[in-house]
């Protein structure tokens, strides 16, 4: 049985030698992954710290001179647009996409790596662009993450000058670099599969990765559409979204436009990209609670349909963010429907993960403790998502603290807490040393606990009717004194939780250089990336053979075999006749 | 060295195996054995057809430029559907189509003949006809950029300026973004005519920006139909 | 182990905090009882999973722990497990889905007799306006929004002469009567949300939209702008108060109608200059930021800055005077006081109403 000669398969390596060529314009993909986690975590560090200032504000109102309306309002925004887009849609695409989608389906590389280098630098220019409006006259945008015209770009709002110019340029040059890096990913999931490792044999980590970055192919063109347009709106003044305004008592050019179109653009975009930040978050979890369960995902092919079903659903339901945005209220029928059928697939995904641990043999390691506090984390904020897409209580609970707990715990901290649980998972295999496990331990629980104790009390302060985006809270008669408390409670959890973050910076950056070594699969894994002939992998990946896989990506236990894992590539030759006691040969190579 | 049935037979190909049947494993980091390939580099992103892998049947830049069209299309269709709803607004004032359009369109029309002409030509291995067919292509597409470029002065000099109405707006907005990306057409087009002049191997790319041509002359008629649309 | 009692302990923190918290749905003022049975049956649903699955999880940490001479069993799929799942699932889906779809039937569907008012947003504060003794509104258009004609009437539309219009953010309602509340807004969006009546609704620049509730008990109930709307979203409140619907009449009568409002405009002299800087100031919507009652908003309170010494950003110090407001005005961001931020924009106003704004402000700083 001799195959047919594979993509990728023979190697005309040229090595790059230099430093430069290897480290910075390089077009290796675990070399282009780091730079977008490093990039991803430097802005979304910075993201964190205006979260403390804000938080600082709604705990201690007027303690802190400093922090006025205006800046309060540019710090809520610039935490939600960096945090959404440039930290997590960049790093579990961008940094997890690139790190794991050529290794664990078995390719040498992205099938167009000059593509997916430019992918980074144009990323990078984004990101430098959004950063640069910290420093134009007028500050960043404080139109909230939403954007939402004509507020965005009239005077009331702050950085109405350039600093809204600067974040619809810097999404327009994010979605360019996204469609770059996105094109790579579903090509090589498509095309540049090892021999043997079929579309139902990935692993989920990529099966989440890839309907996300489809989904991202397909939305994020509506966000460039919309950008485009306010841009235009903005810069030279014609009405798409713009109806005729009377702005500080001034009428101005505008005249015709529709604010709602914008908002049908932004969330058709803007709740495929829940999934887009979900899914990769999705697949990772599973394929460490498999992992460190030493047991099979659950349901793998429900699974998989399941990825696909939400990546689906997942286009027809975004109205449900503007129940009372002034569309047709009909249509709030519609899309109550379709936004809780969305949650049958999202709870089998949760039963699945739970039913791993059944009859599992559980290491509580890093990774498996952050996967469970995902679950965890996941679940509420599932929960209180029916609340929300239940048009009739979306009534009474949209835009209060409800949303903002909810949105938090559901695409937030879940999401993070599965990039933690995946850096500590493949840390080890990117630089060849472990994490310190006590210092990943004391982050874990302060972070689970912590965030926990910030956003579940969060969900009461909604019920109460506390709306969200406010500077503050000042004699409102229907808000007790005792809310204030809670919001300087939350406050201080929250600003330990932010300190804390150091802890792992920390580790990352101590254990690269000094952690204990590890070898080729310290977690006794299946899955390819994990049975690479060098720890990290080299340029090229696998030497001079590319692995052939014949199994699925969780042979753990499997009853009869000497260790309690099978690699996708190994060969197994088993023994047919039902001769008792006779033993199954190893295959030799 | 073959695999048993129930491990080939079971399409996930997990490991399961009957009680009481021994497995023993390989030490995983074993490579298996292969037969060596003889393929080009493995960066490159003009692999020719896949068949060992378990990819798809077709050409690997082929798929990429497919993908990159789906996205463009999905692209397009939000700007129509964007158009079509802001048309039913009251303020919307049609602007003149100025005839010059349907003399690019002519022109576009040309560019996507030439290219498959030269994609004709280069499976058939003439190259001099491959040559002329490239040239009149780009030259055509050029043509066509500088008569929207014109088109727009038109409107300019005869008052229908970019902010004045929506369709105006639409209008410079959807012509600008086509003409975009038939410049990033263009580019891989330079590149592919000094490979052909410098005599490398072009069938692919040839085939690749005619396919892209042909697309974006699609792309255009549609956009073209629906500003003619009142 | 520890993990196991840790999960336990925030399922059990959970419910407990549920139980003793002081934070709960505000005491319901309108009918929208249903509203509230369908949060409560979501909750409750909600929480029994969420426990659940937290305390499956718990003890599957415990019991399955890792141990060396023990394997894990090898279970890839339970096609009748997954079903039943699948299916219990739907169910709870069901449960909450039918309760809600059932109150938005309730709410798209507006009753007749409906008491009809209009409310108006911009940037920051609310104004009412309620139809005459035709019973019907006039109609308006955003062009032609101007100091002295605030909602856009048409001065020559005959429905719209004897509307009355509300100027200041409180308005009155009849208890126990359906009331349809017509939303517009003049610049951005906003939204009308009061939480004891539970709906809410946006308000669009360029259209018309609205809500309907019946207001069941009397009393004040705070208006809160629940659409982010620019720097001084937090600072756009209203007041509505409910009351018998005697007393609403009676409150009607004192506001003045379209026609009354314009012959004063026309009269020109109204109630002497500050009156005129009053009006002014609501038009142009500079209440949005400075207060009249000595509240710190976005900008500085006008209460008592007239004649008053301020700080500068830059540290010096300035007393507030004509010259001052003038230039404060025209150019806001040259002379910005300590603590605030350069976010106003330059007005153009003309000698006679910066004037009248001036005189308004010495009248608050008696």
């Amino acid at each position: 049985m001799m195959a047919q000669t594979p993509y990728q398969e023979s190697l005309h390596l040229h090595d790059p030698q230099s430093f430069w060529t290897k480290y910075v314009w390089s077009q290796d993909h675990k070399v282009i992954a780091i730079q977008y986690v490093i990039t991803a975590v430097s802005v979304g560090l910075v993201a964190l710290v205006l979260s403390g200032l804000m938080r600082l504000q709604l705990g201690f109102p007027g303690s802190f001179s400093f922090i006025d309306p205006t800046s309060y309002y540019q710090y809520v925004t610039m935490h939600g647009m960096i945090m959404i887009i440039y930290l997590l849609t960049a790093l579990l695409l961008g940094g997890f996409g690139n790190y794991l989608i050529p290794l664990m389906v078995g390719a040498r590389d992205m099938v167009f790596p000059f593509v997916n280098m430019m992918s980074y630098w144009v990323y990078l220019l984004s990101v430098l662009v959004l950063m640069a409006s910290f420093f134009v006259p007028g500050g960043p945008t404080g139109a909230g993450w939403t954007l939402y015209p004509p507020q965005a770009i009239l005077p009331g709002t702050p950085g109405s000058g350039a600093g809204i110019v600067l974040m619809l340029v810097s999404l327009i040059i994010f979605i360019v670099a996204f469609t770059m890096g996105g094109l790579n990913y579903v090509t090589t999931v498509l095309q540049a599969r090892t021999r043997g490792m079929t579309l139902m044999r990935m692993p989920l980590s990529v099966w989440g990765i890839f309907t996300a970055t489809i989904m991202a192919l397909l939305a994020f063109p509506a966000l460039f559409v919309g950008c485009v347009m306010l841009l235009l709106d903005r810069v030279v003044g014609s009405s798409f979204f713009m109806p005729a305004v009377t702005s500080m008592g001034q009428q101005l050019d505008y005249g015709g436009g529709s604010p709602v179109l914008f908002q049908h653009l932004f969330w058709f975009f803007g709740h495929p990209e829940v999934y887009i930040v979900a899914l990769p978050a999705f697949g990772i979890i599973s394929d460490l609670i498999s992992t460190h369960a030493r047991k099979n995902i659950f349901g793998y092919r429900v699974m998989v349909w399941a990825i696909v079903a939400i990546g689906v659903i997942s286009f027809i339901v975004w109205a449900h963010h503007m129940y009372y945005s002034g569309m047709n209220l009909y249509l709030g029928f519609f899309f109550a429907v379709t936004t809780l059928i969305i949650a049958i697939p999202t709870a089998i995904k949760v039963y699945n993960w739970v039913l791993t641990l059944w009859h599992g043999n559980i290491h509580l390691s890093v990774p498996m403790l952050f996967a469970i506090a995902f679950v965890i984390t996941f679940v509420i904020g599932g929960l209180t998502g029916l609340f929300l897409g239940n048009v009739a209580v979306d009534l009474q609970l949209g835009d209060t603290y409800f949303v903002v707990a909810h949105f938090h715990m559901v695409m937030g901290v879940s999401p993070i807490l599965a990039i933690f649980g995946g850096i500590y998972h493949w840390f080890p295999k990117a630089t060849g040393r472990m994490l310190n496990d006590t210092l990943g331990k004391l982050h874990f629980w302060v972070t689970f606990l912590g965030t926990y104790a910030i956003y579940f009390p969060m969900h009461y302060l909604g019920f109460l009717g506390v709306p969200r985006r406010y500077y503050n809270f000042e004699s409102f008669e229907f808000i007790p004194p005792s809310a204030q408390t809670l919001q300087a409670i939350i406050t201080v959890v929250a600003l330990t939780v932010g300190v804390f973050q150091l802890v792992f910076v920390f580790n990352l950056a101590w254990s690269a250089f000094k952690g204990k070594r590890a070898d080729g699969n310290p977690w006794r894994a299946t899955t390819l990336e994990w049975q690479t002939p060098d720890t990290p992998p080299v340029h090229g990946n696998w030497g001079p053979r590319l692995p052939v896989v014949h199994r699925w990506a969780y042979d753990y236990s499997v009853p009869g075999a000497d260790q309690d894992f099978l690699p996708q590539n190994l060969e197994l030759v088993v023994a047919t006749a039902g001769h008792e006691g006779q033993r199954a040969q190893g295959s030799e190579a | 060295m073959s695999a048993i049935p129930q491990v080939r037979a079971n399409p996930l190909g997990r490991g399961t195996v009957e009680a009481g049947q021994g497995v023993r494993a390989t030490p995983p980091l074993q490579p298996p054995v292969v037969r060596r390939g003889t393929g080009g580099g493995w960066g490159g992103n003009d692999g020719g057809p896949l068949t060992g892998g378990d990819g798809l049947p077709l050409s690997t830049a082929k798929l990429g430029l497919w993908v990159f069209m789906g996205v463009v299309t999905v692209l397009f269709s939000i700007i129509v559907s964007t158009y079509v709803t802001r048309m039913g607004f009251a303020d919307w004032r049609p602007l003149p189509e100025p005839r010059l359009l349907w003399l690019n369109t002519g022109v576009l029309i040309l560019s996507s003949v030439a290219m498959q002409w030269a994609q004709v030509a280069a499976r058939r291995g003439r190259i001099d006809s491959l040559r002329v067919g490239l040239l009149a292509g780009g030259v055509f597409a050029w043509a066509f950029l500088a008569g929207q470029f014109w088109a727009w002065q038109q409107l300019g000099a005869s008052g229908y300026f970019l902010a004045a109405n929506p369709a105006n707006t639409f209008f410079y907005l959807i012509t600008a973004l086509h003409g975009l990306h038939l410049v990033g057409g263009l580019v891989a087009w330079g590149k592919t005519t000094v490979k052909v002049w410098r005599g490398f191997e072009v069938r692919l790319s040839v085939e690749l920006c005619a396919v892209y041509w042909h697309f974006l002359l699609v792309v255009w008629l549609g956009l073209f139909v629906l500003m003619l649309t009142h | 182990m520890t993990v196991a009692i840790l999960l336990v302990v925030i399922a059990l923190a959970s419910v407990l905090f549920h139980a003793l918290s002081p934070w709960w749905l505000t005491p319901l003022a309108s009918n929208w009882h249903q509203m509230d049975a369908t949060l409560v049956i979501t909750l409750w649903i909600s929480a029994i999973v969420f426990v659940a699955i937290v305390l499956f999880i718990a003890y599957a940490v415990v019991r399955f722990r890792y141990r060396p001479e023990r394997r894990a069993a090898y279970e890839p799929e339970n096609k009748k497990l997954e079903w039943w799942l699948i299916g219990l699932t739907s169910v709870g889906v069901v449960a909450m889905l039918v309760p809600g779809l059932y109150v938005w039937a309730e709410f798209v569907d507006i009753p007749k007799d409906a008491l009809t008012f209009e409310t108006v947003g911009q940037q920051w504060q609310w104004s009412f306006r309620f139809p005459g003794q035709d019973g019907r509104m006039g109609t308006v258009d955003a062009e032609l929004i101007k100091p002295d004609n605030p909602f856009g009437l048409f001065p020559g539309n005959p429905f719209g002469q004897d509307d009355v219009l509300v100027q200041g953010s409180e308005v009155h309602l009849p208890v126990g009567r359906p009331i349809k509340v017509l939303l517009r807004a003049k610049d951005v969006l906003h939204d009308f949300y009061v939480p004891h009546f539970r709906v809410r609704m946006d308000a669009v620049p360029g259209m018309v939209t609205g809500l309907w509730f019946t207001p069941t008990r009397t009393g004040r109930f705070e208006l809160a702008c629940s659409e982010y709307c620019g720097v001084g979203h937090h600072t756009m409140r209203g007041l509505v108060v409910v009351e018998e619907e005697a007393a609403f009449h009676a409150w009607l009568k004192t506001q003045p109608t379209f026609a009354q409002s314009m012959s004063k405009v026309a009269a020109g002299t109204g109630d002497g200059l500050a009156a005129r800087g009053r009006d002014l100031a609501q038009a142009k919507g500079c209440l949005g930021c400075h207060s009249v009652d000595g509240n710190r908003s976005a900008g500085p309170t006008w209460k008592g800055l007239y004649g008053k010494t301020e700080t500068l950003a830059n540290g010096s110090t300035v007393v507030v005077d004509d010259d001052y407001l003038k230039k404060s005005i025209s150019d806001p961001n040259a002379m910005i006081v300590k603590g605030y931020s350069p976010v106003m924009p330059p007005y153009n106003l003309s000698g006679e109403e910066l004037d009248a704004l001036i005189a308004y402000t010495k009248d608050l700083s008696k």
